[in-house]
């Protein structure tokens, strides 16, 4: 519907609104085009009175110069192996919850989501002290179990998931399976997972490039040796002397992979956040 | 026959809820106890890693404790006092709010009217949703460096750009209030994308009949606008401008990396645009204070549930008052 009601007139407010939307288009990818542009010429252009609007063919030294510089390949892998393990346990653990709240009745049950939606709203970031002294007690600090532990299921994903599943499954069809001897898990798997994959793809995708994105936590818990991507990053900048060829190299390294996935998969967490929306 | 099929039933129905089978036990069994074993993940990892903490931080707040020390001493709510007597602390719960404000505000603004161009019937109405959205993507540390080399003083485009129309540079590190503009501009560029596709959806979901109704009274695009659109929107604003004022308030990452001194944890060199998530992470991480780190998370807990407040009430009200009476 058309909430300013410009659908009715002619040619120039739609010109406007065209405008208005290429320039927002065009600012957003800005950024990551400028990091691209430094990062494949020389340093030695930043001091250039009018910089250069297109791109040079240093990117590879560059890039080169970042894996020299840090232990980027390693972050690399620990940043996949985070985000994997988060993204895997929380669709999973969020989906038998979202289960257990929407489709089945026991003691507290609403008590307990209460409890869930309420924690939503208390940022965990304001315990890291606490938790830095457990995972150094535990022995864990420097290691990537102290990034991934904590992220093992989140409320949001509970939420989430229980929200979509007391549409998306059908009493009737738990009923059907229940009497042809399934278990409770028997159900959820049957029943249950083959009806919510739209919203587990959308959960995935939103766990994956948060966990990917975090950068409070794996600082505090992690050293330089072995760093997530993130971490890598900020190192690379914390020199004296900013080599902003070499850390702008750095950033679009790290950007690229994120940008193509979600290039890839763009409409589907667009409907996602729409979806996820508090609706009037 | 008859009697055989009569009795059958008659003598096993008596004996069925006085012994249920092991299948049959163990079905009810699974039916009672798996909800518990499948919602446990969730308060076992939230217990031990969020509320815990949350609470201990409450606990270590009232302690004179170091990294490594073997022996907190117990100094009640010192912390506290000092950290109110703390200027430092106070400069960084001001520019905390100013970065906020800057942020936050014209945000939301923008989002609602960007969600009302998108609202329109366009072409490609996905490709302009996901293109608006791009920022979303960038990890924060990316983007701050990016800004920081943008906003740089010497070399950066922002300045080179401002001369090249005559205008004067501008210090955007060392200046304070450019300084605030510079970080809000960054979390303005991440997240005006996303809040507007977050109003669009509910715009969306508004009442045609309504719009109709309007229009045939005579009211014009703006009016509907203002009159109809946005006081419906009021849960949406709400909760937008709520999950905001949480993030906003906890602002680090790009303060952290917006530092002309790359991996200082002072937020400017005269601490002109430390936050307070950076004062504490300075005060735990490099001052080794866990106590008093412990305290300023309690206060940014404290001033971020005000603030929530304050902009549930605020919003209701500017929704309420300019949207039809109720």
């Amino acid at each position: 519907m058309t909430a300013l009601g410009l659908r009715s007139r002619r040619g120039g407010s739609r010109l406007f609104v065209y405008a208005t939307l290429v320039a927002f288009v065009l600012g957003s990818l800005f950024p990551f085009y400028w990091s691209f542009l430094v990062a494949s010429r020389d340093t030695g252009m930043l001091s250039d009175h009018l910089p250069p609007v297109l791109p040079g063919g240093n990117f590879w030294s560059n890039a080169s110069r970042v894996f020299d510089s840090v232990p980027f390949w390693k972050a690399l892998g620990n940043s996949v192996i985070v985000s994997g393990t988060v993204t895997v346990t929380t669709v999973l653990f969020s989906a038998l919850a979202g289960f257990a709240f929407a489709k089945m009745r026991f003691r507290g049950s609403n008590g307990l989501f209460a409890f869930i939606v309420v924690t939503l709203a208390v940022p965990t970031q304001l315990g890291v002290i606490p938790l830095f002294i457990m995972m150094s007690e535990l022995g864990w600090a420097g290691h990537v179990q102290a990034v991934i532990v904590p992220n093992l299921v989140t409320a949001f994903g509970v939420f989430w998931m229980r929200q979509y599943i007391v549409d998306a499954v059908p009493y009737e069809l738990i009923e059907a399976a229940r009497v042809d001897g399934c278990s409770v898990f028997g159900t959820f798997v049957h029943v249950c997972l083959p009806a919510i994959r739209p919203a587990a793809a959308v959960l995935a995708m939103f766990t994956f490039m948060m966990s990917w994105n975090d950068f409070l936590w794996p600082l505090i818990v992690l050293d330089a040796g072995n760093p997530t991507v993130q971490v890598a990053l900020e190192k690379l900048q914390s020199g004296h002397y900013v080599d902003y060829s070499l850390v702008l190299a750095g950033t679009t390294l790290a950007t690229i992979p994120v940008l193509i996935v979600f290039l890839l998969l763009g409409r589907h967490i667009v409907a996602g956040i729409m979806q996820g929306a508090v609706k009037g | 026959m008859t009697t055989v099929a009569d009795q059958l039933p008659r003598q096993d129905s008596p004996r069925e809820p006085a012994k249920p089978s092991l299948r049959h036990r163990l079905s009810r069994w699974d039916v009672t106890f798996s909800p518990y074993l499948y919602i446990a993940p969730f308060f076992v990892v939230f217990g031990l890693t969020g509320l815990f903490p949350l609470l201990y931080t409450g606990y270590v707040s009232l302690f004179d404790w170091e990294v490594g020390d073997d022996d907190p001493k117990f100094i009640g709510l010192a912390n506290f006092t000092a950290l109110l007597g703390d200027p430092q602390f106070w400069n960084a719960v001001v520019n905390t709010v100013s970065i906020f404000l800057l942020s936050s505000v014209p945000q939301v603004i923008i989002a609602v009217l960007l969600a009302a161009l998108l609202s329109l019937r366009l072409r490609f109405p996905a490709g302009w949703r996901v293109g608006i959205l791009l920022p979303y993507s960038a990890s924060l540390v990316a983007l701050g460096i990016i800004f920081a080399n943008l906003f740089g003083p010497r070399y950066g485009l922002v300045n080179a750009m401002l001369e090249a129309v005559g205008l004067d540079r501008v210090e955007w590190q060392a200046n304070r209030f450019a300084s605030h503009l510079a970080i809000a501009t960054m979390v303005n560029w991440r997240w005006t994308g996303y809040n507007a596709l977050i109003v669009l959806a509910a715009m969306q979901a508004l009442p045609r009949d309504v719009y109709e109704a309007a229009v045939v009274d005579g009211a014009g695009a703006v009016r509907r606008f203002f009159s109809i659109t946005l006081p419906m929107l009021r849960p949406t604003l709400i909760f937008v401008v709520v999950t905001s004022t949480i993030g906003g308030l906890q602002i680090f990452t790009e303060p952290k990396l917006f530092d002309a001194m790359p991996g200082s944890n002072n937020g400017g060199s005269q601490h002109q645009f430390q936050t307070l998530t950076l004062y504490l992470y300075q005060s735990a991480f490099e001052g080794f204070d866990l106590g008093y780190a412990s305290a300023i998370a309690w206060l940014l807990f404290l001033l971020i549930v005000l603030i929530a407040l304050a902009n549930f009430l605020i919003t209701r009200r500017i929704a309420t008052t300019t949207g039809p009476k109720r």
